[in-house]
């Protein structure tokens, strides 16, 4: 925690302060604190329709507007947020997890798995993100748990690369040598003892994870494929929205804004973690 | 010429292993296509035989090295729910979406690499900074929102284009790219960012190189200094980025299609995941990964002539 709250000072040796982490600190933690909020307030119901009230512009009654059914756009993106940070959530956690494991084994013994492991990651990294989590999805079928286990999967090669090349890094360093002279186990030298090691490099690629995992499920759930109505994430509203850009403009501007929001504050804090160390 | 002949022979692997495994994984999908094709008026006789005329009995090795070898051939398959020959399906939309990704990564070369010169020239001035911030919350704005955004701009406050007016380029080929224009900028600009990015620092660090003051010593300008030693050195990372950034152009251009309403491959895509039409989603997906080693294929043919040192890795 004292750490944590450290890199909001100024460096000693520079004199500067750590702008991109601030900023992306305090945009992050706006939203999160949103969304957690709206578990349990919003201020109106998200899904309650209001026919008197529709395609409104930007009011202190409805500080987004409201939608073509009457709908408050402020509460709808604060649910939609939910569930695109829940998508991000979920993606990251199976992308590094599972990235982490592969990478650190293969990197860690080396040999024939490492080499077919990493044909693997190559063919799989050499498909853009966008089409790999589609060709999963197609697989799964559409749905919210699917397009988080698609994602999640098509987020482990990148993963799983990274971690290799740490741990490929790290191996053959003194503290390693030492600990298996004195008989420690592999598995124990790999995520006792090289894993705390890279966790800077991990924070900073997971950070990254979350900006694309974001991009990656609004774009999905904007072509329709991920998330379903009535649980629309905010990349659904945005492809509802459009329809609405020449009668009710404003309508697509604040839910644009907050994806924007979003990315910006996970690409600050990725940015920040990178110059801290 | 042995370099380039080992990475065909690594690019043809990688393709390989990528047809296996797109074959395996959507022939292992529960659901079988005959009982699809006719739906309720299936009976088991009628599935048999079809079963039998399709091949679908034989083993799966079998299977794919038929489906393999139509493939290279040019055979797709047939679509389930058209009836048609994939490849004809397709065939007219290439050129669209392909237009539209070399159109987009044109005007990321073209945006990007005079700023990133500009900015690395003129490091922690004022236009740095701010162009730096742009930068940074550009990355942030998907293709997708800026898409809505010009088209409100340009379409609905300027009347510059007509959304949705889109025209095939069999008729009016001009007229055909000018709609792709906007489409282009808005794959392009996140794409431009990161490659500014990414070209400041590495003409910074290259900058900071020896050789850079050797070349000054010699009495260089600065100028002459960039132009003809620190720029070539520092491309290298930006071609490898450039490279990856074409490959998601075309994939980044399924979005941007539906946005703009251009009917691409990327509506076939979308109906046939939604539809599990697996014949047309492999054709596309495997036409996709080709584009997308070939590519890598050339980035790494451009590497060895920029950089001669570049050897064949074992």
């Amino acid at each position: 925690m004292k750490k944590f709250l450290s890199m909001f000072k100024k460096n000693k040796a520079t004199g500067k302060r750590n702008t991109y982490l601030i900023m992306g600190t305090i945009i992050t933690g706006l939203i999160v604190i949103i969304v957690l909020v709206g578990l349990f307030y919003t201020p109106y119901s998200p899904t309650k329709m209001d026919s008197s009230a529709k395609l409104q512009g930007f009011s202190f009654k409805h500080i987004m507007g409201t939608d073509h059914m009457g709908r408050d756009v402020f509460s709808r993106v604060v649910y939609g947020s939910r569930i695109t940070l829940a998508i991000a959530t979920f993606t990251v956690l199976i992308g590094a997890g599972l990235g982490t494991i592969i990478g650190a084994i293969t990197g860690y013994f080396g040999g024939i798995l490492d080499e077919f492991t990493m044909r693997v990651v190559d063919a799989m990294l050499a498909f853009p993100s966008i089409l790999l989590s589609l060709v999963f999805v197609s697989l799964f079928g559409t749905g919210t748990y699917q397009v988080a286990i698609a994602l999640g999967i098509s987020f482990v090669p990148s993963f799983a690369r990274i971690v290799r090349g740490e741990v490929l890094r790290c191996k053959n360093m003194d503290y390693v040598e030492v600990a298996r002279l004195q008989g420690v186990s592999d598995l124990r030298i790999i995520f006792v003892h090289i894993l705390p090691n890279i966790t800077g490099v991990l924070v900073s690629t997971i950070m990254i994870g979350f900006n694309n995992a974001v991009l990656a499920e609004a774009g999905l759930s904007f072509l329709g494929i991920g998330s379903q109505p009535p649980y629309a994430s905010l990349g659904n509203m945005l492809s509802d929205a459009q329809s609405y850009l020449f009668s009710r403009p404003s309508y697509v501007l604040g839910i644009g804004a907050t994806i924007v929001l979003m990315v910006l504050g996970f690409s600050f804090l990725s940015e920040g973690m990178k110059r801290w160390k | 010429m042995r370099y380039i002949m080992k990475k065909v022979l690594s690019m043809a692997l990688t393709l390989f292993v990528v047809s296996i495994c797109v074959f395996f994984a959507f022939s292992l999908i529960p659901g079988d296509p005959v009982t699809r094709m006719f739906g309720t008026q299936a009976t088991p006789e009628l599935i048999e035989q079809y079963r039998q005329k399709m091949g679908l009995n034989d083993p799966l090795i079998v299977r794919y090295f038929r489906w393999f070898t139509s493939f290279i051939q040019g055979d797709f398959g047939t679509s389930y729910d058209y009836k048609v020959p994939v490849a004809g399906m397709i065939a007219e939309k290439i050129p669209i979406t392909l237009t539209l990704a070399i159109m987009s990564f044109v005007m990321m070369v073209i945006i990007s690499i005079p700023i990133g010169i500009y900015t690395a020239k003129h490091e922690n001035g004022i236009a740095d900074h701010i162009l730096t911030v742009i930068n940074q919350i550009i990355m942030a704005i998907p293709p997708f929102f800026s898409g809505i955004i010009m088209t409100f701009i340009f379409g609905i406050v300027f009347k510059l284009f007509k959304p949705g007016g889109f025209v095939s380029y069999t008729k009016d080929f001009w007229g055909f790219i000018e709609y792709l224009i906007l489409p282009a900028v808005a794959i392009a600009l996140p794409k431009a960012a990161m490659a500014t990015k990414l070209l400041r620092g590495s003409v910074i660090d290259e900058a900071a190189k020896d050789y850079t003051r050797t070349a000054y010593s010699r009495g260089n300008t600065t100028n002459g200094v960039l132009y003809l030693h620190v720029l070539k050195n520092a491309m290298i990372p930006v071609i490898t980025f450039m490279g990856m950034a074409l490959a998601d152009m075309v994939a980044g251009s399924i979005v941007i299609e539906q946005v703009f309403g251009i009917p691409g491959i990327s509506r076939i895509l979308l109906t046939s995941i939604n539809n599990r039409d697996y014949p047309v989603v492999e054709t596309i997906i495997m036409g996709i990964a080709t584009m997308v080693l070939v590519i890598n294929l050339l980035v790494d043919i451009i590497y060895r002539i920029i950089d001669p040192r570049i050897e064949v890795e074992d």
